[in-house]
């Protein structure tokens, strides 16, 4: 099948290079503590951010560090064929520690030690890059929270069709069966802390790639914070000061 | 989450300082460099398709099985791979009997992405009848003992025992050409699976200081390192997977320099692995020869049956299996079973006293037999299937 066409356009019209319309919202979950909706272009994803509060099960707690738990679920009807097994299959667990990991790299945990951080991510609509999609809105999440942050993490994905380095694959691409690059990086930092890949790629490719998918990065970085200095007015405007 | 707390719990601070500054002077617990790997072992097992990884301290067991199933819908004409992890309790006490944990998906599924999505396996020759029915290939991964670095371990197992497993051959017969008939291993020669590369897991250790990597990582390291990165490969430099699931943040260049190395190392183990397989295809080949039926003296039934003794009173497990051998072929074992002296056949008549044969050639057991020098496994093979 053809990914990208002799114009160098990709099946949804977007170039190679070029990623999906992002679209956050900060506070759309009432109760919790920070919470955050996350969009790539058809995927959406929302978080929730319970925490730094009292360690539910003491027998997990941590005596210099905060404990930190995350769970990633998809809803039966993110997909377009609804989903038989809806909960802690093999992926999903995979993805839970995944997005743990990571977020457990920039909060900084050895400021909150004998608490307890919840992350709760669910996938609402699935468009291939939920797994980037759910650490962006894991990070909006926690700066709404007011966690304290090394960095904020955010992921991008990138791909290798048709021998074209692709930016931001959606359902289609992904499932093309060709190489998949997810990176999250800690922007300011200028590190990579998740790098996960499939299929089969040369190593100098692979380079280009990951580079491509850095750049992402980068840009899903300027967006939050955006987002995030916006947020941050606007609390500051409603205060009256 | 139990089990990471298993892990912190283990080590006390010294034993964890200890570890890291013995690293900035380029020294590791075990002697070893940090860019060595540790002692790689393999063994095989009775069965096709099973096999034991021992790296250093660390065992993985592996077992392959087959099954004829019907296909997935959206695949008709491709056979299914699929791997089951088993930590078991006895391996390491952070280890929980019961459901899989964290640790043992994820090893799972780094195996599994290694292997399937790289597609390692040609899962088009495993189809029997389009739609109907395929081969599905399962691989069990048991965890013996943990001293480090499972990934690894668990992935050379899998690779060892795919390799070396068989399974039987299947036509399709009856009026209309749809009866599938598989064929039980003693009427036609089983096949081995079409494996297009060895994907080879390379893991990383991190360390709070940036300047530490550490390659394939012990059961202490694993407890100080700060972050972890696998790398799987083949030969060709075609990475086939990584997974650096979170932890702390490197910078980009390190992880380009740890994938060369990673592809080095790969090359290492790659090799290893297949000339573990060509040994073990090579004595399962002679094992299997078939013996003439003809006479040759009435008085070598006598001293075989000694040699039989003596090697029951001295012998474990593995000596009783080579008596079953020895028993049938007594007449005629002069040539063809002194052919087969790469094996442990030799061995043991050496140890136990080979001197009293009289109808052989006595001068080849204390040297190495000329004919087993240019047996070709596959030469070996050929009058055996036409005998069939």
């Amino acid at each position: 099948m053809e990914y990208v066409s002799p114009e160098g356009l990709r099946l949804d019209g977007r170039r190679p290079m070029e990623m999906r319309q992002i679209r956050a919202e900060i506070g759309s979950v009432s109760k919790a503590d920070g919470s955050a909706i996350f969009e790539m272009g058809n995927t959406k994803v929302i978080a929730a951010v319970y925490g730094p509060r009292e360690v539910q099960n003491r027998s997990q707690q941590i005596s210099d560090r905060a404990l930190v738990r995350c769970e990633y679920s998809m809803a039966n009807f993110s997909t377009g064929d609804r989903m038989r097994k809806p909960k802690g299959d093999r992926r999903s667990t995979e993805i839970s520690l995944v997005i743990r990991q990571t977020m457990e790299a920039c909060i900084l945990t050895h400021l909150m030690p004998r608490s307890q951080i919840d992350i709760y991510v669910q996938v609402l609509q699935a468009d291939g890059g939920t797994r980037s999609a759910c650490i962006n809105a894991a990070t909006l999440a926690l700066a709404d929270a007011g966690i304290p942050m090394r960095d904020l993490v955010t992921s991008c994905s990138a791909g290798y069709l048709n021998s074209t380095p692709l930016l931001d694959l959606n359902y289609v691409e992904d499932s093309a069966g060709g190489p998949d690059v997810t990176v999250g990086i800690l922007p300011k930092l200028d590190k990579v802390t998740l790098l996960q890949m499939d299929s089969k790629l040369p190593i100098d490719i692979l380079e280009n790639v990951m580079q491509l998918a850095t750049e992402g990065c980068k840009a899903i970085a300027n967006y939050i914070r955006e987002i995030l200095l916006e947020n941050t007015k606007q609390l500051e405007y409603r205060r009256g000061s | 989450m139990e089990q990471r707390l298993a892990n912190c719990v283990q080590l006390t601070v010294n034993e964890k300082q200890f570890i890291e500054n013995a690293l900035l002077s380029e020294l590791r617990v075990d002697g070893r460099g940090p860019l060595e790997y540790r002692k790689l072992s393999i063994k095989f097992g009775k069965d096709d398709g099973s096999a034991e990884v021992q790296l250093g301290e660390t065992r993985v067991m592996s077992f392959v099985s087959a099954q004829l199933v019907q296909p997935y819908k959206d695949r008709p004409n491709e056979g299914t791979l699929s791997i089951f992890t088993e930590f078991s309790p006895m391996a390491d006490p952070s280890f929980e009997p019961g459901r899989p944990g964290e640790s043992a998906v994820e090893l799972g599924r780094i195996i599994d992405r290694g292997l399937r999505e790289s597609r390692a396996i040609d899962t088009e020759s495993l189809c029997i009848l389009s739609a109907k029915l395929v081969w599905a290939i399962r691989i069990d991964i048991h965890i013996l003992d943990n001293a480090g670095n499972l990934v690894d371990a668990a992935n050379i197992a899998a690779l060892a025992s795919l390799l070396t497993f068989r399974r039987p051959e299947c036509s399709l017969g009856g009026e209309d050409g749809q009866q599938v008939v598989v064929h039980p291993p003693e009427v036609r020669e089983p096949l081995p699976l079409i494996l297009h590369h060895l994907p080879v897991a390379v893991t990383f250790g991190f360390f709070s200081n940036e300047n530490l990597v550490v390659l394939d990582p012990t059961y202490h390291e694993e407890a100080v390192m700060t972050g972890r990165m696998t790398a799987t490969l083949n030969a060709n430099g075609d990475v086939c997977a990584i997974q650096k699931p979170g932890e702390q943040g490197i910078f980009q260049h390190i992880i380009m320099h740890c994938l060369k190395l990673a592809h080095v190392k790969a090359g290492d183990i790659t090799a290893k692995i297949k000339d573990a397989v060509e040994k073990h295809n090579n004595e399962r080949a002679l094992q299997k020869i078939k013996r003439r039926s003809s006479s040759v003296s009435v008085d070598v039934c006598g001293t075989t049956a000694r040699l039989g003794g003596k090697q029951n009173q001295s012998g474990g497990g593995k000596d009783n299996s080579h008596l079953d051998q020895l028993k049938p072929k007594d007449e005629a074992n002069f040539m063809e079973c002194d052919a087969t002296s790469s094996g442990q056949v030799q061995i043991n008549k050496k140890d136990e006293g080979s001197k009293n044969f009289t109808g052989g050639p006595s001068s080849w057991y204390g040297k190495k037999d000329p004919y087993s020098e240019c047996v070709n496994s596959d030469l070996l093979k050929a009058p055996m299937d036409s005998e069939c």
